[in-house]
C-alpha cells in the first residue's frame, strides 16, 4: 500500500516508520493532520516545536504577545534575537527552521469569544497553552461545542496538570474538573509567582504526546484522568476526572449553548486584565 | 490514626514550605479542621464561607475526587492519601 511519502518524508521520518505502533500508516495520519497551539509560550514552545518535528503537517499558532527578555528562561522557541518581535512570528520562523516540509499557520491575534469559533473550526485537535482562566474556559467551551478534542496543561511554579477534554463519549470537560474560576488575584501569575523555567518543557512536551497519540491512535489517552506532575518531588500522579452529567457545558441538559462573556465568569470588570496573565488580554476584546 | 495530605505549591506556605503533611480525623471535615489547627490558614481557599467546599479547588482521596464520594463526610482512614488540587491557569 503506498502512503505516498516522498523519498525526503522517508528520510526524515525513518524512526517514526520503523517505529512498531507509528509506522508509514501512523505517519501518513500525522501528515494529514492539522493541529493548532493556543499560545507560543513556556507550554506552546516545546508542544509546537516537537510536533513541527513529529510532522504534524499542518500547525497552527496562536499568540498576541511580542517576545520580552523575560520569556527566554523557558519559551525555548524564542531566541535572544527575536526581543520585541510577534511572538507568531518568532515561532513561525523557528517551526519552518525545523521543518520547513509542514504548513505553519500564525495567528497573531486574542482569542475571543468573537472568533473562537471561526480560528478553532478548521482544526482536528487543540492544545492549549495559555495562561489565564477566561481563555481557558472559552478554549474548553468553545472546542466541546465544536466537538474538538482539546489537550490541556498548565503549570504553576513548580506544579503541573494535564489531561485531554474529549468531546462526547460521557467525558469530562474542563468546567466537570474545575467548575468554577478561583476569584480574581486568588493565583498569583507567572511574572508574580515565579516559574521553575524546565516545568513547561516537561508539560508542554506531555500535551504534544497526547496530540500525537490522539492523531495516531496510538496507546491510551488522558482522558477521563488528570496527570499532576510535582517537579521538586519528580512525582507524577494521576486522579480521575469524572464526567459531570449537570455540567451547564457537556452535562445532560447544557445550560451553557454558546459562548459567553468569559471575563464576567471569571469575576473580572469590564477591561479588566486577568491577575494571572503575563500581559493583558480580554477574552471580549 | 494520622493520614497523609499533599498540599500544592501555592499551599505550602501555610505549613512551613512542606509538601506532605499529616493530619488526623474519621471524615474529610474532621480532618481538615485538624489540618487547619497544625496550620492555620492551610484551609482558607478550601471551605467556603457557606460551609461547603470551593469548586476551584479540588481534594481526592487517593484518586477519587470527594465530590463524587461523600464530599466533606467522605470517610477517611490510615493509609488514605489525600491530595489538595487548585486550579492553576499559568502556561506561559
Amino acid at each position: 500500500m503506498s502512503l505516498g511519502f516522498t523519498e525526503a518524508q522517508v528520510q526524515r521520518y525513518a524512526r517514526h516508520i520503523i517505529l512498531p505502533g507509528i509506522g508509514g500508516e501512523g505517519q501518513r495520519k500525522l501528515l494529514d493532520s492539522k493541529v493548532l497551539c493556543i499560545g507560543a509560550g513556556g507550554l506552546g514552545s516545546p508542544a509546537a516545536m516537537y510536533m513541527a518535528a513529529a510532522g504534524v503537517g499542518t500547525l497552527g499558532i496562536l499568540d498576541f504577545d511580542k517576545v520580552d527578555e523575560s520569556n527566554l528562561q523557558r519559551q525555548i522557541i524564542h531566541s535572544t534575537a527575536d526581543i520585541g518581535r510577534p511572538k507568531v512570528e518568532s515561532a513561525t520562523d523557528r517551526l519552518r527552521a525545523i521543518n520547513p516540509t509542514i504548513d505553519v499557520v500564525p495567528y497573531d491575534t486574542i482569542l475571543t469569544s468573537d472568533n473562537a469559533f471561526e480560528i478553532l473550526e478548521p482544526w482536528d485537535v487543540v492544545v492549549d497553552g495559555t495562561d489565564n482562566f477566561p481563555v481557558r474556559y472559552l478554549v474548553n467551551d468553545a472546542t466541546q461545542m465544536l466537538g474538538k478534542p482539546l489537550v490541556y496543561g498548565s503549570i504553576y511554579q513548580f506544579d503541573g496538570q494535564a489531561t485531554v477534554f474529549m468531546p462526547g463519549q460521557d467525558a469530562p470537560c474542563y468546567r466537570c474538573l474545575f467548575p468554577q474560576p478561583p476569584p480574581p488575584g486568588t493565583v498569583p501569575s507567572c511574572a508574580e509567582g515565579g516559574v521553575f523555567g524546565v516545568l513547561p518543557g516537561i508539560v508542554g512536551s506531555i500535551q504534544a504526546t497526547e496530540a500525537i497519540k490522539l492523531i495516531t491512535g496510538l496507546g491510551e489517552p488522558l482522558i477521563g484522568k488528570l496527570l499532576i506532575f510535582d517537579a521538586l518531588a519528580m512525582e507524577f500522579t494521576t486522579v480521575k476526572i469524572r464526567w459531570d452529567a449537570d455540567c451547564p457545558v457537556c452535562g445532560k441538559e447544557p445550560t451553557v449553548t454558546e459562548l459567553i462573556d468569559y471575563d464576567w465568569f471569571c469575576g473580572l470588570t469590564p477591561g479588566q486584565v486577568p491577575p494571572e496573565a503575563e500581559h493583558g488580554v480580554s477574552t471580549t476584546a | 490514626m494520622p493520614v497523609k495530605v499533599k498540599l500544592p505549591q501555592i499551599m505550602r506556605k501555610h505549613a512551613g514550605g512542606e509538601s506532605v503533611v499529616s493530619a488526623d480525623g474519621a471524615t474529610l471535615r474532621d480532618l481538615l479542621a485538624d489540618l487547619e489547627a497544625k496550620y492555620p490558614g492551610v484551609t482558607k481557599n478550601v471551605i467556603s464561607e457557606d460551609g461547603g467546599l470551593h469548586r476551584f479547588i479540588n481534594i481526592y482521596v487517593n484518586d477519587e475526587d470527594v465530590r463524587y464520594l461523600g464530599s466533606l463526610e467522605t470517610p477517611v482512614k490510615d493509609g488514605d492519601t489525600i491530595s489538595l488540587l487548585p486550579a492553576v491557569a499559568g502556561g506561559s
